[in-house]
């Protein structure tokens, strides 16, 4: 009969209609600024540097070794590595980013300048509603606003950001592990006559980059 | 005096010769649609010349959206390349991350652990499910069906999208494969989700079919138009859905064999006229096998390492050669060809891009019909201008 396929169709219709009263699967819409649905955790958009401890430019562990900015594909990284260098955040003396730049209105979120990060320092944020009425240094951050502690990646992806803690504190104790058997070995050996080489844990990094 | 009145008619002020006008000959019109409209699926162009309704000649024309992807390629490293191929075919950019994966690892000789292989087929699965499910949509609503299919559609679609941003963190611009496997492991909890979404979407299925499968619109609108004869179709070099709808069996996924697809039991679903109702439900047919082969692959996932140990991240430069790399993406064969010089950016690096040259086809399949029947025919070759473009 002409018109039944018609017809099967709009009871299809209907049935979707009148069953989003009733079943909660049927209303699949949020009313966003009001409404809000949980964000994924590993979810990403743009990138932010973390830091350890309390002072956000002590503890910054970015050494400047320009590795992500030479990877970024779409360029929007600048970085001015320092020419002294500074305690981190365990005392050891590294060069740190004398300025850090990352224009997110160029950033196209691909997470590569994390991957290639051999210090963990550069990870993806969360946050969103972004736009802001500046339109050129309001989308240019330095350091100062990139820079966010470390339990603020602890909120954001717990388990990535746990996985890291654990990672870099296996380094850390190799690193200090290394370091008592060759202050020992220096103890021990009667005079003084070859320093044992021993080079402290990532310092080969920056070097090579 | 009379040549005087002559040359001031509008026919002879055209140009055109008064046995023209004299024989009612109707005169060609020509018709530009789009760049922006809305059928066109981004910016490109038809250049249609009508007679009355039926068309005579049409020209597309592309190229507003080049963005010079291959160069860009080509002066980058090979890791900071799958970004942007994430923005190729934006509907699906797990299948481009595949895609040129593979010929990287060809290029390479990485070899990509099982679960990886497995991450891989159920990422590309899902993509091809929500891109058939967007394609019918959008091809109702050039039809004028204005929303309701559509939305029926997105709704399904969200669910593989949220899918997709828990494990790579993006809902679209996923950048998500590696060279010698993926990026990171399946989240806690995704399997028991992505198992859900695929034993709930044959219920979308069958409500699809049955709110258009009948449809005598549908039917009126779709059957015997746009007909894509087999010969020609393999003539053109056209592959994927529109290929197999008109009848030519050939399926990369069957022939190649590339990633664990030999593992998997599905069938190729095969049209007989090539009209515009086939490919509608080639595509519909189509959602159905690609869930069998999530039902096995889902069951079959074991964990496991997901990287080949010898992939490196940094300074990573495959040894001087080519490679062409293909894969079955949801448009046709998707291929990437890599020429190596052994420095860390490729040579030459180039895309054989499906909805290029399926388009190719494209005026022989509207010569004749309708101006109203371009659209639909042009909405199920499924272009994406991203990639078209490049």
């Amino acid at each position: 009969m002409l018109g039944e396929g018609i017809a099967k169709g709009l009871i299809e219709t209907a049935r979707n209609f009148l069953g989003s009263y009733v079943n909660k699967d049927r209303l699949t819409t949020v009313q966003y600024p009001e409404e809000r649905l949980p964000q994924a955790e590993a979810t990403r958009d743009f990138p932010f540097l973390v830091y350890d401890g309390e002072d956000w430019q002590a503890g910054l562990r970015c050494v400047g070794c320009q590795i992500c900015e030479k990877e970024c594909p779409p360029k929007c990284i600048f970085i001015e590595k320092s020419t002294d260098k500074k305690p981190d955040a365990v005392g050891k003396p590294q060069f740190y980013p004398a300025v850090f730049n990352i224009d997110i209105s160029v950033c196209m979120s691909c997470q590569i300048c994390v991957k290639v990060c051999p210090f963990d320092a550069i990870k993806m944020d969360t946050a969103f509603e972004l736009s802001t009425y500046d339109r050129f240094g309001g989308l240019l951050w330095d350091k100062a606003k990139l820079a966010k502690p470390n339990q603020h990646y602890h909120e954001i992806h717990p388990t990535e950001a746990a996985e890291v803690d654990g990672r870099l504190a296996d380094e850390r104790a190799k690193a200090d592990a290394k370091a008592k058997a060759a202050a020992e070995a220096k103890a021990s050996a009667p005079p003084p006559a070859t320093p044992p080489a021993a080079p402290p844990a990532n310092s080969g990094v920056s070097s090579t980059s | 005096m009379s040549t005087s009145m002559e040359a001031t008619t509008p026919a002879a002020h055209h140009g055109f010769a008064d046995a023209t006008m004299i024989d009612h000959e109707s005169e060609l019109l020509q018709i530009s649609l789009g760049p922006h409209h809305p059928s066109t699926h981004g910016v490109f162009r038809m250049d249609v010349v009508l007679d009355g309704e039926r068309v005579v000649k049409l020209k597309p024309v592309f190229g507003y959206l080049h963005r010079n992807h291959e160069k860009i390629a080509e002066s980058t490293t090979y890791l900071a390349s799958i970004p942007y191929t994430d923005r190729l075919d934006y509907m699906c950019s797990l299948s481009n991350n595949w895609a040129y994966a593979m010929s990287v690892e060809k290029l390479a000789g990485l070899q990509v652990p099982e679960r990886a292989e497995y991450i891989r087929v159920i990422a590309a699965e899902l993509t091809r499910l929500q891109n058939h499910a967007s394609t019918i949509g959008f091809l109702m609503q050039e039809m004028g069906a204005s929303g309701t299919p559509l939305m029926y559609a997105f709704r399904e679609r969200e669910k593989i999208l949220d899918l997709f941003e828990a494990l790579t963190g993006s809902r679209m611009m996923c950048n998500y494969m590696r060279f010698g496997g993926c990026r990171v492991d399946l989240p806690a909890g995704w399997l028991d989700q992505a198992r859900k979404t695929v034993a709930e979407y044959p219920r979308f299925l069958d409500e699809f079919e049955s709110l258009l499968a009948s449809n005598e619109i549908l039917l009126a609108r779709t059957q015997g138009v746009g007909v894509l004869p087999p010969k020609l179709a393999i003539q053109g070099g056209v592959t994927g859905p529109i290929l197999r709808a008109s009848g030519v069996n050939y399926d990369i996924r069957k022939v190649d064999r590339y990633g664990i697809y030999e593992r998997f039991d599905f069938k190729v679903p095969l049209g007989e006229h090539g009209d515009v109702y086939d490919r509608y439900m080639i595509r519909m047919l189509e959602m159905r096998e690609s869930l069998k082969i999530l039902d096995q692959a889902l069951q079959q996932i074991a964990p496991g390492p997901i990287m080949d140990p010898k992939a490196k991240i940094r300074g990573f430069r495959p040894k001087a050669g080519e490679a062409y790399g293909r894969i079955e993406s949801p448009k046709g064969e998707l291929g990437f060809y890599l020429i190596s010089d052994g420095t860390p950016n490729p040579y030459r690096y180039r895309v054989r891009p499906p909805s290029l040259i399926n388009l190719t086809v494209l005026e022989d399949m509207c010569l004749g019909s309708s101006l109203a029947d371009t659209v639909v025919i042009f909405g199920t070759i499924d272009i994406v201008l991203g990639e078209v473009d490049r």
